[in-house]
């Protein structure tokens, strides 16, 4: 058994470490072991391949070294700091963009290794398609990421923004990666006499229409498709690292990648099955870009009746089941203490609260839990849909908190944009009351016809206020 | 195409690993999911380290030195921002009844 042997099995042991690390996931009461678990075998990795490089015949040189260490430095620093100082409301963003580095690094260490394979005497076929794969997919992660990052950070319009041309030149780029990829291999094959100076253009060129796509890609999306989205691009990038992993003959890089493209895959499905919408239906065309959709379901102006504070507390009291329906209104209004307070406070009158959750609530995956169990909202009350909704019909309040498209029961008609869209059956309930700021639409852009329903009373305020405001008058009565 | 057999079985077994495990984490769980397995693919990280030790010339050098700046952010933000995350699970005041019990 030689080092290169045992560095082989430490990064085998790493790569089992994250697949045990991910199984403990399944519970809330071990994850936490299981990603401290997933970062050991992650350290055993990397300390692997550093062991396995001092000591392979020729070490590492100096400027190696330089690069490793420095790159590790200042890196590790840059997401440190981000992470700890990171606002939970703030979480997609951020998993957006360590996304996006990570796509990145997978493009750069596959183009870089073709660059080196080209100075000495050309790719093999195969190698030459994990290459422009790992390359051109990291690319697209890259950019798409950033900008995904962007509109979730509101730094790029939340809005589907179409270009005229740009449906066009989505798949102009398209054309273009694809042709690249054709000239590359043809090359690598023999068929081409490429040089490697123009086999590096050709490379060039498809980088450039990658990182162009995963732009065009993301823009026309609206912020409510944006847990698919990031879902998505985290798919990608696991499969531009298993990529890497193929050009390189690494077995961990290409387990990890294959786990992380699984998981972004599922995770990815079941958010575009929350929406009752297909994966191309989303990147196609974003909620209310364009095609006349909005209105006309509803029927005329729908006629709200406002209620105030004290009515509202009143009721809540008084109630035996109260479901509170977050939404990510509740987020950006930093509600998710207040309304921790308000069920504790009605927790301790005796009334029985829990929390639906709809699986798109916020804006990734799973965001809504995070951020009531920040505010300390025990994990057990938060219920999933499928296991809230027949609850709804016992239910004397509804307390809709910034949740829209996800309670209009017009999803159970068709012929309007949230049609088939799996909702909460807020309409069930005896009484429901929603505090929001205005009567304006979600993102669907149609009138929710909940706001309508004679059951339901508006309590027209900032999340925060309303609760606020409720809070104060259930401890006056 | 004879030498890539067992890392393409290895790539295929990998994603229905991946199926498998995934698919039980529960949806209280997916943020911290998606975190955490964004964190695994950091191992990029080792790629590379891999390229900078290989690397000759400027081009290389710079590639390399990118590649090992965004794998770090990667790999080391993702795990402590995942464990942020799952310390709020954790401190609830449910949590030590569940602990008791498994």
């Amino acid at each position: 058994m030689t080092i290169s042997d045992l560095v082989y099995l430490a990064q085998l042991a790493g790569a089992a470490a994250f697949v045990l690390g991910l199984h403990y996931m399944n519970s809330p009461a071990t994850a936490r072991n299981g990603n401290l678990l997933s970062a050991g075998g992650m350290i055993l990795a990397v300390a692997a391949t550093l062991v396995g490089l001092v000591t392979r015949p020729g070490g590492l040189s100096t400027a190696s070294w330089a690069i490793i260490i420095a790159g590790f430095a200042i890196g590790a620093g840059a997401g440190l700091w981000m992470a700890r100082n990171v606002k939970m409301t703030a979480m997609p963003q951020l998993v957006s963009l360590f996304n996006a580095v990570g796509g990145g690094a997978a493009a750069l260490v596959a183009i870089q290794d073709y660059l080196r394979i080209g100075t000495d005497g050309g790719a093999s076929v195969s190698t030459s398609v994990f290459v422009v794969l790992g390359a051109a997919i990291g690319c697209v992660t890259f950019s798409g990421s950033l900008i995904a990052s962007g509109k979730l950070q509101g730094v790029v319009s939340g809005k589907p923004i179409i270009f005229p041309g740009s449906r066009p030149l989505t798949v102009v780029l398209a054309v273009v990666a694809v042709v690249g990829t054709a000239v590359l291999i043809l090359d690598a094959a023999g068929t081409l006499a490429l040089g490697s100076g123009a086999a590096a253009l050709v490379l060039g060129v498809i980088i450039a229409s990658a990182l162009v796509f995963g732009i065009t890609m993301v823009l026309p999306i609206g912020g409510a498709d944006m847990p698919v989205v990031i879902s998505l691009l985290n798919s990608f990038t696991g499969t531009a690292a298993a990529m890497a992993g193929f050009v390189l003959n690494n077995p961990v890089l290409i387990i990890s990648g294959a786990l992380v493209g699984a998981s972004g895959g599922i995770l990815t499905k079941l958010m575009a099955d929350a929406m009752n919408r297909s994966i191309i239906n989303i990147i196609v065309g974003g909620f209310g870009g364009g095609e006349g959709t909005v209105g006309s379901a509803g029927g005329g102006t729908t006629q709200a009746r406002g209620v105030s504070a004290d009515d509202v507390a009143i009721q809540l009291v008084y109630a035996s089941n109260v479901i509170i329906v977050p939404g990510y209104g509740l987020a950006v209004a930093q509600a998710q203490y207040a309304c921790r307070e308000l069920a504790e406070l009605l927790e301790s009158k005796g009334v029985d609260v829990k929390y639906a959750i709809h699986p798109v609530a916020g804006r990734m995956p799973g965001h809504m839990n995070v951020l009531l169990a920040e505010a300390n909202v025990p994990y057990p009350s938060l219920k999933e849909m499928d296991d809230i909704n027949p609850e709804f019909d016992r239910c004397d309040v509804a307390l809709v908190v910034g949740a829209n498209d996800v309670t209009n029961p017009a999803a159970r008609r068709p012929g309007n944009p949230v049609s088939g869209m799996p909702i909460l059956n807020v309409d069930h309930a005896k009484s429901i009351v929603v505090i929001k700021r205005s009567m304006g639409r979600g993102y669907a852009g149609i009138d929710n016809e909940l706001y309508g329903n004679p059951k339901t009373g508006m309590l027209f305020a900032d999340a925060k206020d309303g609760l606020g405001q409720l809070v104060a008058a259930v401890k006056a009565l | 195409m004879t030498e890539l057999l067992v890392p393409i079985t290895i790539f295929v077994l990998a994603i229905l690993v991946g199926f498998e495990v995934i698919s039980k984490v529960p949806a209280t769980l997916h943020t911290p999911l998606m975190s955490g397995a964004n964190s695994i693919h950091g191992i990029v990280l080792v790629g590379g380290m891999l390229i900078a030790a290989d690397a000759t010339e400027i081009v290389g050098y710079t590639l390399a030195f990118v590649a090992m700046v965004f794998g770090a952010t990667n790999v080391v933000g993702g795990y402590v921002v995942t464990d942020r995350m799952l310390l709020m699970f954790k401190k609830k005041p449910t949590a030590p009844k569940a602990e008791a019990k498994a």
